[in-house]
């Protein structure tokens, strides 16, 4: 059934496909921001889809892609340390935009999903908003603004959700440290609580590390 | 002429029916909501963000305090993620004992909805009640890995251990004298597996009892019929599942049309509502009790048939039993190896969903061949319901919110992640 659908999408929208792949026995599908509004509606309304629900809707930050903490196909001299430092050159491996946004659409009739994903970049993470052909587009847009900044263009009412009432700062964007930059505690003295700079180091426990598996070679041709 | 006004106001965060910390903000014309703005994030730990950074295993507890009343059905779906990754299966035997523990979460979760749903709408016994069936389901977390709620149980590649084949007893104590002791552990002599089927014995009795004092209840029905109405497009729409989708007609049970595990090889029925208030989706979540009940019985025959292995012997993912360990040196590297850095999953992303209590729980992994999730989405069945909070409540009067958030099943360990 998958992979008729995956036929189906290549002869419906052809040029304005980046990708169309499978894996897992699910269907993924790339396009450009601009033809969003355009795809969406047709993969809503069109008798070949039905996409009637948009199960979710997600940020990804790739600035971090294939990025290891930890050199593994070769010996250093330094060995393992807990302060691992990130090394930005080395991020050769993401071609694409920084940000992703995920698309999860599920059809009850036809019973069958696709991930959708499309692409913005760091200078000017915006597109359009999906909330007037799903109305779960709603939250799920503020959450990814909120998280990732990403900005949805003709959202109703594009706050922010999770974070905190004046949070700076966009907390799941890989640059942004899993510690915080602010810590909050109440001063007495002044009588309210008072926000200041971290007073904790951050501290890897187990560094990223990236082994290349021979078992796994075949699938990755997908 | 009498001035009249709007009346904006603020439900929360801490307030006994918001079922956790929820702030609303109400707008009123009378007593009648013409706008509820729900403010979350008030629980927000960032799991997705701390799973980035750490080793694939260690988040499995995490996912334990999403849903914080339906433990086990959320790690069976950030394990099946994994798993789908890695490729490989957990063995029959531990699929059964993964479905019968997600039937028995969903009770368990069921039981804490119906009892605290009642409670919010004025029945006080049903809570008591319900509570009482919860305890001997807490002790079967407690007898198979040891905690009442984080269990920390599934893994990807099977399940921690095979269930225990004696269950703990109570001991004499200055407050429990030997009488009450026996008493209580009188259907404890046997293995898990009898203990679980003695409770299935009693369990639809006492479904029953929960329905004798709510379904034909006066107040009950005064207080749900008619109240949140969501039509099957709306349901649709507003990105609904699990019971608030079928409490609207929509026959749709991931673990019928998508089955995963070993769902379709059990026989059970689907619930389905008719008008899609909240007194339909409490015959759906009541009904579908007594079918998890079902459920876990035909596990419970299937385990006892059945023994074997409960985790795959794959050493890459899964470490080598201790004597092994001591005695084979491939087996001593792949212990090390394991608890120090963990397994290294390969490039890719996975979407695997569970029918967890509350609707599809669905984990999004995305992997860069690290040994850490380069990404993991939560997708919690509760975000998308109270995101129509907003919509259900409009028009309805301020007390009929409560309702609302009880036939909602809202947690907000899953909603704020």
């Amino acid at each position: 059934m998958t992979s008729s659908l995956a036929a189906t999408l290549e002869a419906r929208f052809a040029s304005k496909l980046e990708s169309c792949s499978e894996a897992f026995g699910e269907t993924t599908i790339e396009i450009r921001a601009r033809h969003l509004p355009e795809v969406a509606r047709l993969l809503r309304n069109s008798e070949d889809f039905q996409f009637d629900q948009l199960v979710d809707l997600c940020g990804v930050d790739y600035l971090a892609y294939g990025v290891d903490e930890w050199a593994t196909e070769e010996a250093t001299a330094s060995g393992f340390s807990r302060g691992v430092e990130v090394q930005e050159e080395d991020h050769v491996r993401w071609t694409k935009p920084r940000f992703g946004i995920v698309y999860h659409l599920l059809s009850h009739n036809l019973n069958h999903r696709l991930r959708m994903k499309v692409y913005v970049k760091e200078s000017n993470p915006m597109l359009d908003s999906v909330t007037d052909i799903w109305a779960s587009a709603d939250w799920y847009e503020r959450e990814a603004f909120d998280l990732f900044g990403i900005l949805f263009e003709g959202h109703p009412d594009l706050r922010r959700i999770l974070t905190d009432y004046g949070f700076v700062g966009h907390p799941f964007r890989k640059d942004f440290p899993l510690i915080g930059n602010v810590e909050i505690r109440y001063d007495a003295k002044a009588g309210r609580c008072v926000y200041e700079p971290v007073s904790i180091e951050p501290r890897t426990l187990v560094p990223k590390v990236i082994r290349k598996d021979q078992r796994y070679d075949n699938d990755e041709a997908s | 002429m009498a001035e009249i006004r709007n009346y904006t106001m603020n439900f929360g965060p801490q307030h006994p029916a918001a079922h956790g910390v929820l702030r609303l903000v109400l707008e009123l014309d009378g007593e009648t909501i013409t706008r509820a703005d729900p403010h979350i994030g008030l629980l927000h730990r960032a799991t997705e963000k701390l799973a980035e950074s750490k080793p694939f295993n260690q988040s499995i507890g995490y996912m334990d305090r999403l849903d914080y009343v339906s433990m086990m059905c959320n790690e069976h779906a950030y394990v099946r993620a994994i798993e789908k990754l890695l490729g490989i299966e957990a063995p029959e035997r531990a699929q059964y004992i993964r479905v019968m523990f997600d039937e028995i979460t969903r009770i368990l979760n069921h039981l804490m909805w119906l009892g605290a749903h009642g409670l919010d709408i004025g029945a006080m016994t049903v809570f008591l009640y319900c509570f009482r069936e919860r305890e001997p389901l807490m002790d079967c977390y407690e007898a198979v890995s040891g905690t009442r709620m984080h269990a920390t149980y599934y893994r990807p590649g099977g399940v921690y251990r095979d269930l225990p084949e004696r269950m703990p007893q109570y001991e004499v104590s200055p407050w429990k004298d030997q009488k009450t002791v026996d008493e209580l552990n009188a259907n404890r002599q046997g293995s898990m597996l009898d203990f679980i089927e003695d409770f299935t014995d009693r369990f639809p009795a006492r479904v029953d009892e929960y329905e004798t004092l709510l379904t034909d209840n006066r107040i009950w029905k005064q207080r749900t019929v008619g109240i949140g109405v969501v039509s099957p497009e709306r349901a649709l729409q507003l990105g609904m599942s699990g019971p608030m989708l079928r409490g609207s007609g929509i026959p749709w049970d991931l673990r019928r049309k998508q089955p995963y595990a070993v769902y379709d090889q059990l026989d059970f029925d689907i619930p389905v509502g008719k008008t899609g208030d909240s007194y339909d989706r409490y015959l759906v979540r009541v009904e579908e009790m007594r079918q998890s009940n079902r459920i876990v019985r035909q596990c419970i025959r299937w385990l006892r048939d059945n023994p074997g292995p409960v985790m795959t012997t794959n050493h890459k993912v899964i470490a080598p039993s201790r004597v092994e360990m001591k005695e084979d040196m491939e087996a001593l590297i792949h212990h090390f190896k394991l608890f120090t850095e963990g397994y290294s999953v390969p490039e890719g992303e996975a979407y695997a969903a569970v029918e967890a209590p509350k609707g599809e729980f669905g984990i999004y992994l995305i992997s860069d061949g690290a040994n850490k999730p380069y990404r993991v989405k939560i997708r919690a069945p509760g975000f998308a319901h109270l995101s129509a909070l907003n919509e259900m409540a409009q028009g309805h009067m301020l007390a009929d919110v409560v309702a609302l958030i009880g036939t909602q099943d809202i947690v907000f360990g899953e909603v704020d992640r």
